[in-house]
């Protein structure tokens, strides 16, 4: 029996608050280790222990050998062999993969940077893990998948005990997760040890080796052998896992048509953006938007919420024009926005949550030209209670929450809203725990079933088919591909859209 | 509550800096900093008279101080006090003079005031519009707008308004010029009351009105802000010309309650030394009101112990409070 190449044990406090309560977790080389839990269960700060961006108040670090956990740091964790892949790509988007790679310890031929050198570098370390790229191609050119390959080749090129990887495919269409696992399982036959961050249950089943659950900041199970999807979930939540999603009962025949683009045009950066686009989502109808990120949804998104110009075409809520309109009017007609970025577009992270209900709420707290606070305060106290937000605290800076306590708030303000006729809502529970998760689709049922038009623009394929009666495929700033009714219920519904979200045409599948 | 008490926390160090900074400047100077220091506050808080000056120094800063800290809670930086003052203290005191004989007093102050206001305020409202409408630094506008102000000020003066050989216009009617406190013969007028009043307008504005709502979301988070609807551009134009209105005030309080007429070089520096201020009080109102005051003791307090020290050992310690206040507020950013 050999040591494993990762055995942690961690205690961290923050505050009142106890991230790590001596969550344990043990890697042996050579395997594909899942690390499960919902958000604040401890999953990303225990990994930051390991890799000597956090410190732990007590415990203990084996990597091969004992650590002294007081003095580990990241410089000391890259020379034990340890690197982390983060979920948002570090890669400077102007410099080449090769550069990029290089970044930090590039390799020198008489006194001068040898470009070539680093060049051989990155494609040798891609080619052990079964992968081919082109050392010069600029990283902002590539797609987000290919980043995330190249940024593991980058890594694994130095890490050669253990390779953390932070929610990998979060941002991935299906086959470019299929080719990331392939490098993952590749690094682990060459002997070394891999921890996958995950909450998504049918990507630890497919890849892992063995499971470990964080919950609380503990660990309450881990598995080696086979575990189910159901048994993880119970883990993780503690309980049974809400039932899964459902879609809201059908729009009525000939409802009204509550938010449409025609012929959308919208530039986006390099080129990109969305082209000619249109789409009509009728009152109670939920619309779901699938695509590979960058294919132009963003465009979509912003332009429908008032936010980036509009070169061609319209956008209607209601049937009212409001193409030129300003955000305020829109939203006066009725558009809730849950935008993709909440940190930049949904909240004020230094503001309390009671101004952040205030922020989208000014219409119902305002009084003339005043804020009537009591207001404030009763609403934030009414959506805290009825969307379980915690802490329980109007007071609290938003931006001390988690980040599914965020997305609840955002969430919370824009669905709440009287008079809702259209609700665009971008990635709504990207990380966001399962309950989280669960309540927002929740909500979304209700808005849709209540008469809201809903246009829901995400990743997770599951997720789109499980809550839309409808859902479009978005490739390179077209609509490529529909399925709707019994097409979108067929087995094969995920791998239409799987194709067509990487450019297979709808021809070319059928 | 928390952010209360390092507001707290962070004038304590700028003070204590300040402080352990000027003594060294008396030790190299061959002064007593503990018979310096005994002098400066006792000159200052110490006798009505000093007290005067200090309240007569502190109500244009309390002004140019706001001037800063309402745009910068709407996220823009206002530079331009020095432009934004001369322009309304000049056109304050042209339309003071010119009022029709046997106005009633407060008609007067009212009508000179509000003249001052508005001239502040449409630089302040140029310099948002330069910022937000066409894209140029507020910074950069501030500046160029400073010098052209200072030099089409003085112009206006040698070629008209100014009376005679002299650089200071027509005096201004007994009826426009504001009462003395009558702190043994200080230059303390009753403009003191209007900056209290004005610091207190401001900070309820902040906190109780949609657009002192819009002021700190803008600052905090712009493109939240802007998602939610809220009217950004307009509400940072607005920041920026309710700034230039109060540095304005400033420029009246001069006018109105101590030269009767606008001079060259009047209320000079008080728009920057505003920053200062601002900064000081992190950009809190009704702190704005003590850090102005810090200010005028150690303006005036400089000047008493001229003969100790020398007097350019103020404009060190005013620049001392600026760093170490600048230095805590980039950290509670990060």
């Amino acid at each position: 029996m050999t040591a494993p190449a990762l055995r942690v044990r961690a205690s961290r406090r923050f505050g009142d608050c106890v991230a790590l309560a001596d969550a344990a977790l043990e890697v042996a080389a050579g395997t594909v280790h899942a690390l499960c839990g919902e958000n604040g269960a401890g999953k990303s700060t225990l990994m930051r222990v390991v890799y000597g961006l956090e410190r732990a108040d007590a415990g203990s670090l084996e990597l091969g050998d004992r650590v002294e956990l007081a003095r580990h740091d990241v410089v000391g964790a890259q020379a034990r062999g340890v690197g982390m892949v983060h979920q948002h790509g570090m890669l400077v988007p102007t410099l080449t993969l090769a550069d990029n790679a290089a970044l930090g310890h590039e390799p020198v031929r008489g006194g001068r940077y040898d470009r070539a050198a680093a060049a051989r570098a990155l494609v040798a370390a891609a080619a052990k893990l079964g992968q081919r790229l082109d050392p010069d191609a600029l990283a902002g050119d590539l797609t987000v998948g290919e980043q995330q390959r190249a940024e593991l080749a980058m890594v694994a090129a130095r890490a050669t005990r253990l390779l953390i990887l932070d929610e990998p495919t979060a941002l991935l269409a299906p086959r470019e997760v299929d080719a990331l696992f392939a490098m993952v399982r590749a690094f682990a036959d060459g002997g070394g040890a891999v921890v996958l961050v995950t909450h998504k249950l049918d990507e630890v089943i497919r890849v892992a080796d063995e499971v470990t659950v964080l919950r609380g900041g503990r660990t309450v199970a881990s598995w080696s052998a086979e575990v189910t999807a159901a048994e993880i979930a119970r883990a993780m939540i503690g309980g049974e896992p809400p039932p899964p999603a459902t879609r809201p009962p059908p729009p009525a025949a000939g409802a009204a048509i509550g938010l449409a683009v025609d012929a959308l045009d919208v530039p986006g950066p390099r080129g990109g953006g969305a082209a000619a686009v249109t789409l009509a989502v009728a009152a109670g109808e939920v619309v779901g938007v699938a695509g590979v990120e960058g294919n132009g949804q963003r465009e979509l998104a912003l332009a429908i919420a008032g936010l980036t110009p509009i070169a061609r075409g319209a956008v209607t809520i209601g049937g009212v024009d409001v193409t030129r309109a300003s955000v305020a009017a829109r939203r006066a007609h009725g558009l809730a926005h849950v935008p993709e970025d909440r940190h930049r577009h949904g909240l004020v992270a230094t503001a309390t949550v009671a101004d952040n209900v205030a922020l989208g709420r000014l219409a119902e707290v305002g009084r003339g030209p005043l804020i009537d606070r009591a207001a404030v305060t009763a609403l934030a106290a009414r959506l805290i209670a009825e969307h379980d937000l915690r802490p329980a605290d109007p007071a609290a800076l938003a931006g001390a929450l988690s980040g599914g306590n965020q997305q609840k708030l955002v969430v919370a303000r824009e669905l709440d809203r009287p008079g809702l006729r259209a609700v665009l809502a971008v990635h709504p529970t990207r990380g966001v725990d399962l309950a989280a998760a669960a309540r927002i689709h929740a909500r979304l049922r209700a808005v849709a079933a209540a008469g809201a038009a809903v246009l829901m623009i995400a990743a997770d394929l599951d997720e789109l088919l499980a809550l839309c009666h409808r859902v479009v495929v978005m490739h390179r700033g077209a609509v490529v591909g529909e399925l709707a009714g019994a097409a979108l219920a067929a087995a094969d519904a995920r791998a239409r859209l799987g194709g067509w979200m990487v450019g297979v045409t709808a021809e070319a599948a059928s | 509550m928390t952010a209360r008490v390092r507001t707290l926390q962070l004038t304590a160090v700028a003070l204590l800096a300040t402080m352990a900074v000027g003594s060294l400047l008396m030790i190299v100077a061959g002064a007593s900093p503990l018979h310096a220091w005994a002098q400066l506050l006792g000159k200052t808080l110490g006798e009505r008279q000093g007290f005067g000056q200090v309240l007569f120094r502190a109500t244009p800063l309390v002004f140019t101080g706001l001037a800063v800290a309402v745009p910068l809670r709407a996220g823009l930086f206002n530079i331009g006090g020095e432009g934004q003052l001369t322009a309304a203290a000049l056109a304050c005191a042209v339309v003071a003079a010119a009022l029709p004989p046997g106005l009633p007093a407060p008609l007067a102050v009212l009508i000179a005031t509000a003249v001052a206001f508005l001239a502040g305020a449409v630089v302040g409202a140029a310099t948002g519009a330069m910022r937000i409408y066409r894209g140029a630094h507020e910074v950069i506008v501030a500046i160029g707008l400073n010098a052209i102000i200072a030099g089409v000020a003085l112009w206006l003066g040698n070629r008209s308004l100014f009376v005679g050989e002299s650089t200071r216009t027509a005096t201004i009617p007994a009826a426009a010029q504001l009462p003395e406190l009558g702190l043994a013969g200080s230059n303390a007028s009753i403009s003191v009351f209007a900056a209290l009043a004005v610091a207190g307008l401001v900070a309820w504005l902040s906190a109780r009105t949609r657009v002192g709502f819009t002021w700190r979301m803008t600052g905090q988070g712009l493109d939240a802000a802007r998602a939610a609807g809220l009217p950004v551009d307009r509400a940072r134009v607005w920041a920026m010309a309710v700034a230039g209105g109060l540095a304005g005030l400033a420029g009246a309080h001069f006018v109105l309650g101590h030269k009767h007429a606008y001079e060259d070089g009047l209320g000079r520096g008080v728009g920057f030394l505003g920053i200062a201020v601002a900064l000081l009080a992190q950009g809190e109102a009704l702190a704005i009101v003590g850090a102005a005051l810090v200010f005028g003791v150690l303006g005036h307090g400089g000047l008493a112990i001229s003969g100790d020290v020398p007097k350019e050992m103020v404009d060190v310690l005013q620049a001392v409070v600026v760093l170490v206040a600048a230095a805590s507020l980039g950290r509670r950013r990060r």
